[in-house]
């Protein structure tokens, strides 16, 4: 029984195992990922862009062009899913569900019959029997806002600590994720839809090229925002930290939104009525 | 140290991320359900992740954040002193994108289920042979 799958694992693993001898050692500062480019971009960091991050400083400027299109495929990847998954077309459930919240009795409503008015007594909840759940709705409704902010904080303090676009877009985009799992998926989409998602995701990866297309606008290359020192009014660089900032928050945009998106349509099938 | 200690100490963490990688291919190719497929794919991806980022170690270095001055001054920057911050940036990114091919491989699964009502690889390739 799947002798010949262990066999050929056993195999590339024992080979894998006897390549490592050929390695350089662990944390052996001679190695040569450690002394091609990386000393350049260690030592010149502070003077090229006035970034102490050297992470951040290396993802937004040296290596703006792969951040560019590893932002591209996450767009991509909505849009994939998207066509994938998206079904506009929702046949009506025979019933619906609504809960009374002052008594906590449930209505099971035919189609056909009529429905309450949405208002702070009604809620429409999922045909799948959901218990109403006040501890983790209340919790939840705590922390979501110091989660956004501690965000945006990542966001926006990705120059001097760790941090920066793609970890502040995934907070942020869990913050809402964590809404709509301790609500309903309804509720979260009409706070914010997938259309404003799909907006969102686009204007970040707009705000990513927009950069790149100003600076050769201004008479430099794709990227080199030196050229947006007269913009921000100072000296080069200077522009190129700002400039490292915009962009962070384009990239924050489109994984935020792309979070959201994904996790929309995968945890409804696309019909975006009742999910998780 | 003796000889063979210091190999194993200075290979020991390559041999992991072998393990961890062997465990990720091995459910690619021999598990039948599809779900538990990409899980194998995530454990590879995270064996990799993990690689690129022990080759980023350095002894003695700290984390690649320099002290906090007010401007751009001229400071002495020893490259020895500060951990290889280029693996960091490539796997920061590596690690969202595998978010995003990960939602896009569950999307691919979850048309597959509502095409073949199952997500047993063997029984959709039987329902794929009757057709």
């Amino acid at each position: 029984m799947k002798t010949v799958e262990k066999i050929i694992v056993l195999l590339f693993g024992c080979f894998l195992i006897y390549c490592t001898f050929d390695f350089p050692d662990w944390s052996d500062p001679g190695t040569p990922a450690s002394t091609h480019v990386s000393p350049y971009y260690i030592e010149k960091t502070l003077t090229d862009t006035a970034v102490p991050n050297m992470v951040t400083a290396i993802l937004a400027d040296y290596r703006g062009f792969d951040t560019l299109f590893e932002t591209i495929v996450i767009f991509t990847a909505v849009i994939a899913c998207f066509l994938l998954l998206r079904q506009y077309k929702i046949d009506e459930p025979v019933a619906r569900m609504y809960r009374h919240i002052p008594t906590g009795t449930t209505f099971r409503i035919k189609s056909g019959g009529k429905y309450p008015r949405e208002s702070a007594d009604f809620e429409r909840i999922d045909l799948q029997y959901v218990p109403y759940g006040v501890v983790v709705k209340t919790t939840c409704r705590k922390i979501i806002p110091f989660v956004q902010l501690f965000a945006l904080y990542v966001i926006a303090h990705g120059h001097h600590s760790p941090g920066g676009g793609f970890q502040g877009g995934v907070i942020l985009g869990a913050s809402v994720i964590v809404f709509a799992i301790s609500h309903n998926l309804r509720s979260a989409t009409h706070r914010l839809g997938d259309k404003i998602a799909a907006v969102l995701c686009t204007l970040g990866v707009f705000i990513y090229t927009a950069t790149g297309v100003l600076c050769m606008l201004l008479g430099d290359n794709f990227l080199d925002y030196s050229a947006l020192a007269p913009i921000f009014g100072t000296d080069p660089v200077m522009a190129r930290s700002h400039g490292i900032l915009v962009v962070e928050i384009g990239v924050g945009l489109a994984v935020m939104a792309a979070m959201i998106s994904l996790y929309y349509n995968v945890s409804s099938a696309g019909k975006l009525d009742e999910g998780l | 140290m003796p000889e063979p200690m210091m190999i194993i100490t200075a290979k020991l963490n390559y041999w992991i991320y072998i393990v961890l990688m062997m465990v990720g291919l091995y459910a690619m190719i021999a598990k039948n359900n599809l779900v538990k497929k990409i899980i194998g794919m995530n454990i590879l991806q995270t064996a990799i992740i993990l690689f690129f980022i022990s080759t980023g170690a350095k002894h003695g270095a700290t984390i690649p954040i320099l002290e906090h001055t007010h401007g751009p001054g001229p400071q002495v920057v020893q490259a020895v002193r500060y951990a290889n911050p280029l693996p960091h940036v490539l796997m920061l990114t590596a690690i969202v994108v595998a978010v995003a091919t990960f939602g896009v491989a569950l999307a691919l699964i979850i048309r597959l289920h509502r095409e073949y009502h199952t997500l047993e690889e063997d029984e959709i390739l039987n329902q794929l042979e009757e057709e």
